[in-house]
């Protein structure tokens, strides 16, 4: 491997980490606060690429701003169907066990994935990078990077700042840090954890909607991306640490740099790796990386 | 006995009967989806040891049964037909030999890392059987002939036929029933409720919980791949989706729906959900919008969950009793 594909594979890596990161970063704060175990998660992402295809033709179709108003109105969809979802679903779950709540949420991917089914078909589509970021970018003398994927890394990593900046230095972030260690806690102190719960719900949705709908001009949009995506976070989650975002951060670029290398360097045991480092991670500190104590 | 285990006894031997009678009624197409269901009640019976009398949540059962059922297709010998008495005792030992493995690893974790690990080891399998040589890629591999049972040169049964092997599914069905009733009602099914409730108390008490269950991790990986076995002799064709995560997914959903803690519900489950299935894929009932079948399916998982939190076989008894289940 020369020193540019090397470096390909390096950028290709940290933009699937990154990409990962914002849909774990969501699963792993609904999971550590509000104790839900959300495989429809996926869904989301899924919904967010499907957005992004339908949205296309009309809104996205303006050569210079339609691109970020399908971003904007792909999250304010995303935080209304959040905020209902949580409302019309969500809400009783949080006192039963997580056996039922597994039940419960895989009933919801099968109603998203036919809804899907039913509104998009079940084809294959593309959906066209906007043309100003169309280019590549040269590195070296053979070798060149599309410049889309570097805008998507330089995305995510502004949302991740941002992530950080809010749960650190807000006084929200203060409630959710709270609430991840310790809920009966903070519902004693008076915070209206109702409230709190449904707007990080909202907000995980949007994150997730927001990666499905960035990736959607790398990865093409297909039926079942949302459960690949799912089982994969679950994964970046577990190893994360749950409840911890730094840990879904590390785990993320781990799981990035593990499958991206593998699929170069063992391409037969490319599926494998991702599930041997996680067995691997527990086995050292079954707790994860960093658990949110 | 109490009046409540006898009368359940009762209901149990009736669906039994009712069972045995079914192909007399059933048909064709009827005696092939009960087969399933019955093959399906093992693979939930397996997991229901696990889940429902451990505490253990497993999300990787699928992994054993796929692993025995691949065995049957990769064993059976190019040739001509297997024999059962070498065949199913060799892939039911492959399924246990990876249980084993997987178990004495996944089994330090608790929790939901527990769920997640066991996923993680169960998509290990499936990515071989996706993506080596050994497994046959995506489209899966078919087995050439179903193997024979014979005894001492007479054929006991032919499993190639429908009608036979429906008896014989049955028949293994109720063996695996009453094995893991009795094995619920041994010291060793007593020790794995009392590391359900509380295994700090347990190991209090003098128990090392690690091999108990760690045992009990490998039966349920055995018994899932009988279910595995069954599956692969009455369909003569494997594929990784039997491994995926959908497969472990959809057996949990079968025992959750029937309503954990009691070997019936596992087997009420089953039937449940194929049930469910099979209403939601009818052409007839629901013309061209059969094709989205999982939505229906979907719905009424979700409507379950809402207003049966006990499962199916919670409906039996309304009052809740003391001392069972948290």
């Amino acid at each position: 491997m020369d020193i540019a594909t090397f470096l390909v594979q390096c950028l290709n890596a940290l933009q699937y980490g990154l990409l990962l990161f914002l849909v774990a970063s969501g699963l792993t704060l609904i999971f550590g606060i509000m104790g839900v175990i959300n495989l429809a998660h996926g869904s989301f992402y899924m919904i967010g690429a499907y957005l992004a295809y339908a949205l296309a033709p009309s809104l996205g179709a303006h050569a210079g701003w339609g691109f970020f108003a399908t971003l904007a109105a792909g999250l304010a969809i995303a935080v209304i169907l959040g905020y209902a979802l949580e409302w019309a679903f969500f809400g009783f779950l949080y006192e039963r066990d997580h056996l039922q709540q597994v039940l419960m949420t895989y009933g919801l991917i099968l109603v998203f994935e036919e809804l899907r089914s039913i509104l998009a078909g079940d084809d294959v589509h593309g959906v066209k990078a906007p043309d100003w970021l169309a280019g590549s970018v040269p590195l070296g003398e053979l070798m060149s990077y599309p410049m889309y994927r570097l805008f998507m890394s330089a995305v995510c990593i502004a949302i991740a700042l941002g992530m950080y900046l809010v749960i650190s230095r807000t006084r929200l972030g203060m409630m959710i840090r709270a609430g991840a260690s310790n809920r009966e806690m903070v519902q004693s102190l008076g915070i209206d954890v109702k409230f709190l719960y449904r707007i990080m719900f909202a907000a995980g949705v949007a994150l997730a909607v927001l990666a499905g709908m960035l990736a959607a001009p790398v990865s093409s949009v297909y039926p079942g991306m949302g459960n690949q995506v799912l089982i994969i976070c679950f994964v970046v989650v577990v190893i994360g640490g749950i409840g911890s975002v730094r840990g879904a951060l590390a785990a993320a670029l781990l799981v990035g740099i593990v499958d991206t290398f593998g699929k170069v360097l063992f391409p037969q045991a490319a599926g494998v790796l991702v599930y041997v480092l996680m067995a691997l991670v527990l086995l050292w500190k079954p707790d994860g990386l960093f658990k949110a104590t | 006995m109490s009046d409540a285990a006898r009368t359940r006894a009762a209901w149990i031997a009736a669906a039994g009967l009712a069972l045995a009678l079914f192909p007399l009624v059933g048909g064709k197409f009827g005696v092939d989806l009960v087969t399933k269901m019955m093959v399906f009640s093992i693979f939930a019976l397996s997991l229901e040891l696990l889940v429902g009398q451990v505490g253990l949540v497993c999300f990787g059962q699928a992994a054993f049964f796929g692993i025995a059922a691949y065995a049957v297709v990769r064993l059976t010998p190019e040739s001509g037909p297997a024999s059962i008495w070498w065949l199913a005792p060799a892939a039911v030992a492959l399924a246990g030999l990876y249980a084993l493995f997987m178990g004495s690893l996944s089994i330090r974790t608790r929790g939901v890392y527990f769920i997640m690990v066991t996923l993680a080891f169960s998509q290990m399998a499936y990515y071989v059987a996706h993506d080596t040589p050994l497994g046959g890629g995506t489209d899966g591999i078919y087995l050439s002939l179903a193997p024979t049972m014979n005894l001492a040169g007479l054929e006991l049964v032919d499993l190639s036929r429908a009608l036979p092997f429906y008896y014989f599914a049955l028949f293994v069905l109720a063996a695996v029933f009453v094995f893991l009733a009795a094995l619920l009602r041994s010291r060793f099914g007593h020790a794995l409720a009392g590391i359900r409730v509380n295994e700090q108390r347990m190991r209090a008490a003098g128990f090392s919980t690690y091999p108990y269950k760690l045992a009990a991790f490998v039966i349920s990986g055995m018994v899932a791949g009988i279910a595995g076995f069954l599956f692969a002799v009455k369909d003569g064709f494997v594929n990784p989706e039997l491994m995926s995560w959908n497969a472990s997914g959809t057996v949990l959903m079968m025992i959750i729906l029937g309503g954990m803690g009691s070997l019936h519900g596992a087997v009420i489950g089953a039937f449940a959900f194929s049930l469910l299935q099979e209403l939601f894929k009818s052409q007839a009932i629901f013309g061209d919008f059969a094709r989205h079948w999982h939505l229906g399916v979907g719905a009424t998982i979700i409507l379950a969950v809402a207003l049966l939190p006990r499962g199916l076989a919670g409906l039996e008894l309304r009052r809740p009793k003391s001392g069972e289940r948290r």
